[in-house]
């Protein structure tokens, strides 16, 4: 059958190709975008797509981990959703805001634990358990309450409402803040930590790693665990923006979330990819939505077809440079 | 005791079948003359009829499914085709000068049907002749399909009033309801395709060996993307179902989320995810499951709102009782299999 | 020169599958610093004896000792833990890691749980030094070629001190310079004393690197031998055997063809798998291609079958040129190829006995013509009994069939295709005796029939049997292609087989 030979090294940052291409993509929509509008290209435009993305780039974040090993996690959406509800529902009830983030945050770690220990020791597919899960979290939140419950707790408020300047006009949220010192966290984790290293080498071969002696069970249970606690992160950081909890807020987030990491070059098979590809995803689709925002004219829908002929191109793309080849 | 259940235990779908049953009879303990069907009007009418009725779309969609499962793929765009051709349907109808022209009507059915088997080609192509993975090929025209749809329909939600539009979801026919008439005849086409023509034999042995399949020399691209396109058909069948059952297309939320119901539909039927073995029944068995579900959860008072977490359940028992992991580890504690390797074997399967 | 104390030994071993006896009372041992070579055609036990050896199977009888102590390992990692590392053709790493971490990964040299990459590297590139191997190690393993993965994996063995090395089948996939460089890499770690088992096909390879060598034959230790004390010829005749005198002799020698051409293939190659070739193949001959395991018996069969494709020359079937760019046109033109890989390549595991035989004649049809389930059954049923296909269920899935019935199932599948040419890769391997020569009988009468065999097998004495003409395969190159006459003996063909001339 295939040779596994791959004659020399001609390609050094053969890995990198798909996160440079991204960014690329990204500055020359930034570029098209600067030249077709006025008020365009200004550091704030970049600077509010982080701030209108920051709950999506925690939630991909957590993705990348379970991509990265090889699975899929569909329950992120509803578990964000779950964790505006959880945190609206006991503010509501006079809760203090700190404990109320821990628990919701416990809440996330402990779903996404649960869902990696049936997908690896039940041996059942990971698309169905966290289809399960999605279900799950779905269906709590509207076992709360059918109807969006408003947040006024002061905390939440501020968070909402804080201006991070950062001179020349230029601002964040703290939202920004916490999303960047996730990403920043979850780099480390993955480059410098046996942990991250365990994860991809699991998503490279998973029996390779096993006979290598590597903790398998302890990782594939890790990034489940990972997403479902980056998924309530994600949450909490959407109540702060919609103050709000919502059964029906970040419907489909899990797949805006899938979109953001295949652009950024991850490989759904496993063991290839980058955080920063992951960022640059979520920055690409955000700024698609800018600038259909800029356009006016343009219908939402146009957002839906761009971002599938995005992936589409992308993949391509991948297939391309991709060393891999389909058995 | 276990010797003479044995054979039924180990049938594939006979945990789906206990729950199905199980769930029937809850029915019949909140519901008086749950089991009534009755005659009203010249026309079927009854819980048991309702279910049918209203899993029919889901039904259709499962079926394609199945197909696309056994030969170890997957099509997360079908909602989106459900939705698309919904909207193309309803507003050629709409732009008709007589909406109950029974020859506009057909034609607006033939066009949005041929935009589903482009689509469903489309996907094919992708998986078999670009060689991407199915979850991601599909995908794309999941994202890009939703917006197709709303760009046909403008956003906005496309009202008709059509009666010959009507029958297809609506009407009934003969006293039955014509999705179910619909349902059965696509049924029983689906099972002359596979199991009168040598199209299912093609199916399972491509999904259970693809490299097999191709020695033995089976045209594998070409069954690949019949069946994409078969299972967008199906699709699309759906979706002038479900606009016509209420006279309107939505892009927006037609057939939202369909593909999660159906592909858990195909598996709850006991056709692996893998691929490989595919049961029609097993399908359909799995797609009654859901609806009886929704309708149960409805007739049993407990508020729809909790639909979702039964849902959630019934899965996740579903799907571990039919895991040989878990009645491994439950059922027969500390009993590990003999031989090591094939273990090792099966997990590069799945990491491959 | 007085012997070391044995590292490592095996006496006794027996391992039973169902229905095969894998290893029986085989005894083996290896000396600290030696590198002894486990030889045996296949399915003779060498790869049961080192799972055995590593603890992917339990063993039925007999006992290890390591370093003098009985030892029973649960899994390859407690083996590993114990000093025995084993590197596999198909390389056991992580491709998409880079060279540095696949070597360390699981033992990065840390600081505060931080990963000191550096450090990782600069040990990594003295590690591969010292093997005489220079490369960047921050780059992918997957951008290097085999050899050098390889390479990796021993140094990761060597480097989680591993005192005995099992190279299992390491040069299959390696040019010369390649196996070169592997070479230099085993002798220096022989002289840190490290005891190295290794298998391979080529013996050339055996004879150039390996100090002793241990035979088996279907399971059965043959002896172990000083490798500078037995020839190659002798060696050969070792490893083949002579024990099918119990199989029904089929009359005399078959008779020489006056037949015409039905495939001429003429400079047919593929780069990397069998040099171009020229061979002709009459109707209803049986042309057997013998040479050891690797030699491109099975490319030669690939190549004829469009299963990949020839790089170059040309083919011609019943005097027509052909391109047969895939097994489905090669099918069209009644071109049938049973492979040695029953599981990989033939069977759908999946399906029952009846689908798997009809599935062939089925994707020839194209699914719109389904072949009437009477006729399906009348086929089946046909070809279950002149098979003698047991259990004689054709609804059974094939799967729980034994190998010698799955065998049967498959060459059901292509003779009720009816070809003109009929490839048998190692119909025979892996059957109990009774299904060979049922099998073998079988060939005598298709090719009496007017089919033309092409009749792969490592068994020399089936293929004089059988076969009118011999083709003489080794190191991926037709080196003879010999008329099956009265001068032909088993010797004569081991001696081709061995030197690589026609005598």
């Amino acid at each position: 059958m295939t040779t596994l030979t791959v004659p020399g090294r001609v390609r050094v940052p053969r890995k990198y190709v798909p996160v440079l291409v991204t960014a690329g993509l990204f500055l020359a929509m930034f570029a098209a975008g600067g030249i077709r509008y006025e008020g365009f290209a200004t550091g704030q435009i970049i600077l509010n797509v982080f701030i209108d993305n920051a709950f999506l780039l925690v939630v991909a974040v957590g993705m990348t981990f379970v991509i990265l090993t090889g699975g899929i996690d569909l329950s992120v959406g509803s578990v964000v959703a779950l964790s505006t509800m959880v945190a609206a529902t006991l503010l509501k009830h006079g809760w203090s805001p700190w404990p109320v983030m821990l628990i919701v945050l416990l809440i996330g770690a402990v779903l996404g634990l649960g869902m990696g220990a049936i997908i690896h020791y039940f041996e059942i597919q990971p698309f169905i358990v966290t289809l399960a899960g999605m279900f799950l979290a779905r269906g709590l939140c509207f076992t709360i309450d059918t109807e969006s419950i408003p947040i006024d707790n002061s905390t939440f408020t501020a968070f909402a409402q804080t201006r991070i300047d950062l001179g020349g006009d230029m601002w964040i949220s703290p939202s920004v803040v916490i999303a960047v010192v996730v990403v920043i966290a979850a780099a480390y984790v993955l480059h410098y930590t046996r942990f991250g290293r365990n994860v991809y080498a699991t998503g490279g071969s998973e029996q390779s790693a096993l006979l290598m002696g590597l903790p398998v069970a302890r990782t594939k249970i890790g990034v489940y665990t990972i997403s479902g606690f980056c998924s309530a992160l994600g949450g909490l950081l959407l109540s702060f923006y919609m103050l709000s909890g919502y059964g029906l807020h970040a419907v489909g987030m899990e797949l805006d979330a899938i979109a953001a990491v295949v652009i950024g070059g991850t490989l759904l098979t496993g063991g290839s990819g980058f955080l920063l590809g992951t960022v640059l995803g979520v920055l690409v689709l955000g700024l698609i939505q800018t600038i259909i925002s800029f356009e006016g004219t343009l219908s939402s829908w146009w957002t839906r077809i761009f971002i599938g002929l995005l992936l589409f191109v992308f993949i391509l793309l991948q297939r391309l440079f991709s060393a891999r080849s389909r058995r | 005791m276990t010797a003479f259940l044995g054979p039924f235990l180990r049938h594939r779908l006979f945990w789906p079948v206990v729950i199905l049953v199980g769930l029937l009879l809850l029915n019949l303990v909140f519901t008086d003359n749950f089991f009534h069907v009755e005659m009203k009007d010249d026309h079927l009418y009854g819980s048991l009829i309702d279910i049918f009725r209203f899993g029919a779309p889901l039904i259709l969609v499962s079926l394609g499914m199945t197909l696309v499962i056994a030969t170890s793929g997957i099509d997360l765009s079908v909602g989106s085709v459900v939705a698309i051709s919904g909207a193309l349907a309803c507003l050629q109808i709409s732009d008709l000068g007589n909406q109950n022209s029974v020859g506009g009507v057909l034609s607006a059915v033939g066009v949005a049907l041929l935009l589903s088997l482009v689509l469903g080609a489309w996907n094919g192509l992708l998986v078999a002749g670009v060689g991407i993975q199915p979850i991601i090929a599909t995908l794309i025209l999941m994202v890009a399909g939703r917006g197709l749809a709303q760009l046909i329909t403008q956003g906005q939600i496309i009202t008709i009033n059509s009666s010959p539009y009507k029958l297809i979801g609506g009407g009934y026919w003969l006293t039955v309801p014509f999705g179910i008439i619909i349902v059965i005849a696509v049924l029983a086409l689906t099972a002359f395709l596979t199991r009168r023509l040598a199209l299912g034999l093609l199916i399972e042995s491509v999904g259970g060996n693809a490299e097999a399949s191709r020695l033995a020399g089976i045209g594998s691209r070409a069954v690949i993307i019949t069946v994409y396109t078969f299972c967008a058909l199906c699709a699309g069948i759906a979706g002038l179902m479900i606009s016509s059952n209420v006279s309107s297309a939505d892009g927006n939320n037609a057939g939202l989320w369909i593909e999660l119901d159906a592909i858990l539909a195909v598996v709850i039927g006991g056709t692996p995810l893998s691929g490989g073995r595919f049961s029609l029944g097993g399908t359909v068995l799995g797609a009654l499951i859901i609806q009886t579900l929704t309708t149960t959860i409805y007739s049993i008072g407990v508020p729809p709102q909790t639909t979702l977490l039964f849902k959630a359940l019934v899965v996740t028992i579903v799907c571990l009782l039919q895991s040989p992991a878990f009645r491994a580890k439950v059922f027969h504690r500390r009993r590990r299999p003999a031989g090591a390797p094939p273990v090792a074997e099966e997990k590069v399967r799945v990491s491959a | 020169m007085a012997e070391p104390a044995p590292i490592l030994q095996m006496r006794g071993i027996g391992k039973q599958f169902p229905g095969v006896k894998a290893l029986d009372g085989v005894d083996f041992r290896l000396l600290p610093g030696e590198v002894h070579a486990l030889m045996g055609e296949n399915g003779a036990g060498k790869s049961t004896l080192i799972k055995v050896l590593t603890g992917v199977y339990d063993i039925d009888a007999g006992e290890i000792e390591l370093r003098g102590a009985r030892v029973a390992f649960s899994s390859p990692l407690a083996a590993q833990h114990a000093g025995i590392s084993t590197v596999y053709q198909e390389v056991n790493l992580c491709a998409n890691l880079s060279v540095a971490e696949n070597i360390f990964i699981g033992r990065e040299p840390r600081r505060l749980g931080r990963i000191q990459w550096k450090e990782m590297r600069r040990r990594a590139a003295e590690l591969l030094s010292r093997l005489e191997i220079d490369i960047d190690v921050s780059a992918a393993l997957s951008s290097y070629s085999l050899a050098v993965q390889q390479m990796v994996a021993i140094a990761r063995a060597v480097d989680i001190d591993a005192q005995v090395l099992i190279l299992d089948e390491p040069t299959s996939s390696l040019d010369a310079s390649e196996v070169a460089q592997l070479f230099r890499v085993m002798r220096r770690l022989k002289e840190q004393g490290i005891a190295i088992l290794f298998v391979s096909h080529f013996l050339d390879q055996i004879y150039e690197i390996a100090d002793r060598m241990t035979i088996l034959r279907n399971g059965r230790l043959v002896g172990e031998y000083l490798t500078s004390e037995l020839s190659q010829v002798e060696l050969v005749g070792k490893m083949i055997g002579r024990e099918l005198a119990d199989l029904e002799r089929l009359e005399g020698k078959p008779m020489a063809r006056q037949t015409p051409a039905l495939v001429e293939a003429d400079g047919l190659g593929r780069s990397g798998a069998i040099e171009p070739f020229t061979l002709t193949i009459h109707e209803g001959e049986v042309v057997g291609l013998a040479g050891l395991l690797g030699s491109g018996r099975t490319e030669v069969a690939r190549l004829l079958f469009g299963a990949d494709h020839a790089g170059s020359g040309t083919l011609r079937i019943g005097g027509e040129q052909v391109g047969l760019r895939t097994p489905r046109a090669a099918i069209r033109h009644h071109v049938a190829f049973c492979s040695e890989n029953r599981r990989a390549e033939g069977l759908v595991p999946e399906l029952t006995v009846r689908e798997n035989i009809v599935l062939a004649l089925q994707a020839a049809r194209g699914w719109t013509r389904p072949i009437p389930r009477r006729r399906q059954d009348e086929l089946v049923s046909k070809y279950v009994s002149a098979l003698n296909i047991r259990p004689a269920d054709p609804e059974q899935l094939v799967r729980n069939l034994s190998g010698g019935n799955q065998q049967k199932v498959m060459l059901a599948r292509w003779l009720i295709l009816e070809p003109r040419l009929l490839i048998l890769d190692e119909p025979t391997r892996g059957i109990d005796v009774g299904a060979k020569a049922e099998i073998q009988r079988l060939v005598a009468e298709l090719s009496d029939g007017g089919m033309a065999v092409l009749f792969i097998s490592a068994e020399l004495e089936e293929v004089l049997r059988l076969s009118h003409k011999v083709g003489v395969l080794r190191d991926r190159k037709l080196v003879a292609e010999i008329d099956n006459d009265e001068r032909l003996t088993t010797d004569a063909l081991t001696e081709t087989i061995a030197s690589g001339a026609a005598s």
